[in-house]
């Protein structure tokens, strides 16, 4: 059990410093990349295993007792989530493998995959709010190379915005660590759900609650400190645009779940309310950010900073079953979101740009590719019997359930506009003929298809298979709402 | 002690913000550095002051009143972060700035039409 929990962490971390021993080797490093991210892959689906047979489960690393120790905790969340990681880490390292230049791959972008994926699963197990700041950094630091790796002008000054935003929002993170230290005298999650909540000061508690929000909503994405996102997710590599469109902002929301369910529950009235909120109007500036765009990744970019509404929304509502829709949405948004920049990396392989007006022609040169583009973008906007229709229509029926009825309403037309942006989309890059003087794309892709055809099945398997998924969902839900548990797990015997 | 502190926290605070709302890069990165020490000193500081007392046990037994050692192990795993993202955050501004020609902040908008 110990070591099943650690593996996530250890596996990429391990193979990061193998990868750098073999400095030299590129085809070596490819291989044991796409080997790790699987092994990754198993072990997630593994702890989903073991928390549907267990229930929650701790480690207490050293064997330091909590909450002086560092603990390691899965709940379902963390599994399903480690799992999904791993899924991506896999088709990225694949895809990788067929698209970076030598020179990235001469400058360690491999090895900085891996400590990408080491820090995002960190923060995913870890149930110790300074260790959760540690994590993140491993993974921002991971993330800024990655972004500014061999890049021109465009690349670097992307990166510029994406350092300086984390940067506050990382001081931002510490602050609120340190706050709630002060209040509490524990930085171990489940020990300060506790203390908070028998906290004689709970309008502190609350302001710390805000720094937090502000910290996750920054990485998140989320109104109103969103403008990172586009600045700089479209000048990378695909491979790299497509690792951090799925994961990172995830991170952010993963990490706004969890202490808005286990630590912050006394005002919810407020905190959550205020969620609804920025969740509505997350979803409104990034769809309509989208529609004015005329760059492929940048339109998909604008549609991550919405689709992180959808999972705020989850959160806002606070039932049972909003919590389920959210989580089954972070799963099947980190699936398609993925898939998208793939493929907006194929057709920017084939034409040489990703300039909407310069695309074309693609639907009769390249049939199976615009089909392959045509099950995740349907499954975004929501259309049945695709993954991302069940993701909303959960959180809708929560919407309906706690009579949120004009965040149901936005919802909805939010959707309406993501189909929309699809469409112009599809007609642009695949549907209309290909532009004056442009030459017939001669560029082999079919290795291509291999990953992207890969998430897309998991698309539709998601879509057919939607109620056993789901299921795990509710349990993670079910997990998330039962504080008890979790406290008791992780504190243990000192109870 | 503890309000003078509050005041040192409160205006590295001001100072950085006030420097990452000027449009230069070197305001931004002093900036960024100066948060990162507010925050350092915000978690000392809020954790408790325990004036002239070693966090050590004596003879196996702690002394009364004992500093918290956690937040001095907590502001040093931060700084020693905070020192490697400054780190790379300098060399990759000066790259930006290399190739916008200015450190005009306003000037770096290539990557946003």
């Amino acid at each position: 059990m110990t070591t099943l929990l650690v593996l996530p962490v250890v596996i990429p971390l391990l193979t990061a410093i193998l990868l750098l021993l073999a400095w030299r080797q590129r085809r070596v490093q490819r291989i044991l990349s796409a080997l790790s991210a699987g092994a990754v892959l198993v072990c997630g689906l593994l702890i989903v295993r073991t928390v549907t047979r267990d229930g929650v489960v701790a480690v207490q690393l050293g064997d330091w007792p909590a909450p002086f120790g560092v603990t390691f905790v899965a709940d379902m969340f963390s599994a399903l989530m480690i799992a999904v990681t791993g899924l991506i880490g896999v088709t990225v390292a694949v895809y990788s493998a067929m698209t970076i230049d030598a020179n990235r791959e001469r400058y360690g972008y491999h090895p900085l995959v891996q400590m990408l994926l080491t820090g995002v699963c960190g923060a995913f197990l870890t149930g110790d709010l300074f260790n959760l700041y540690v994590w993140f950094e491993v993974m921002l630091m991971a993330s800024f190379v990655l972004l500014a790796l061999g890049g021109g002008r465009a690349q670097i000054e992307g990166a510029v915005k994406y350092v300086a935003l984390n940067l506050i929002a990382s001081a931002l993170f510490l602050a609120a660590a340190g706050v709630l230290y002060g209040l509490s005298g524990t930085l171990n999650m489940a020990d300060l759900s506790e203390r908070l909540a028998a906290s004689d000061r709970p309008g502190l508690v609350t302001a710390a609650s805000m720094l937090l929000l502000v910290a996750f909503g920054i990485k998140a994405a989320a109104f109103p400190f969103f403008f990172w996102l586009p600045a700089s997710y479209h000048t990378p590599p695909a491979a790299v645009s497509a690792l951090f469109a799925g994961l990172l902002t995830k991170v952010g929301v993963y990490a706004l779940i969890r202490v808005f369910t286990l630590i912050f529950v006394a005002d919810v009235a407020y905190t959550h309310g205020l969620v609804l909120v920025i969740a509505a109007l997350t979803m409104i500036t990034g769809v309509l950010g989208a529609w004015t765009q005329r760059e492929f990744r940048r339109v998909l970019s604008f549609h991550i900073v919405s689709q992180i509404g959808y999972m705020l929304m989850g959160l806002g509502l606070f039932t049972r079953l909003a919590l389920a829709g959210s989580v089954f949405y972070i799963l099947h948004h980190i699936v398609v979101k993925t898939n998208l920049f793939l493929v907006a990396g194929a057709v920017q392989r084939l034409q040489g740009s990703g300039e909407l007006a310069r695309l074309g022609g693609l639907y009769a040169s390249r049939p199976f590719l615009a089909a392959l583009f045509l099950v995740p973008a349907l499954s975004l906007a929501g259309i049945p019997p695709l993954s991302g229709f069940f993701a909303k229509l959960s959180l809708i029926q929560a919407g309906l359930e706690t009579e949120a009825y004009l965040m149901v309403a936005i919802a909805l037309a939010v959707g309406l506009l993501t189909l929309l942006s699809m469409t112009k989309i599809w007609h642009e890059a695949f549907w209309k003929a290909a532009p004056e003087g442009a030459d017939e794309p001669r560029r082999n892709i079919r290795g291509l298809l291999l990953p992207i055809g890969t998430l897309a099945a998991v698309t539709i398997v998601i879509g057919l298979a939607a109620g056993h998924l789901f299921a795990l969902a509710t349990v993670a839900a079910d997990q998330l709402m039962d504080r008890e548990t979790y406290v008791s797990t992780v504190l243990g015997g000192r109870r | 002690m503890q309000p003078l502190l509050a005041i040192v926290v409160g205006a590295l605070y001001t100072a950085g913000l006030y420097l990452m709302l000027r449009r230069s890069l070197v305001g931004l990165i002093i900036g960024l550095a100066l948060l990162g020490h507010a925050a350092n000193l915000l978690i000392f500081t809020a954790a408790g002051l325990t004036r002239g007392r070693a966090p050590l046990l004596v003879d196996g037994v702690p002394p009364s009143p004992m500093a918290d050692p956690l937040p001095q192990a907590v502001i040093l795993t931060a700084i020693v972060i905070g020192f490697g993202v400054l780190a790379f955050a300098l060399v990759l501004f000066r790259r930006g700035a290399e190739h916008a020609g200015t450190d005009d902040l306003d000037a770096m908008r290539t990557t946003e039409s």
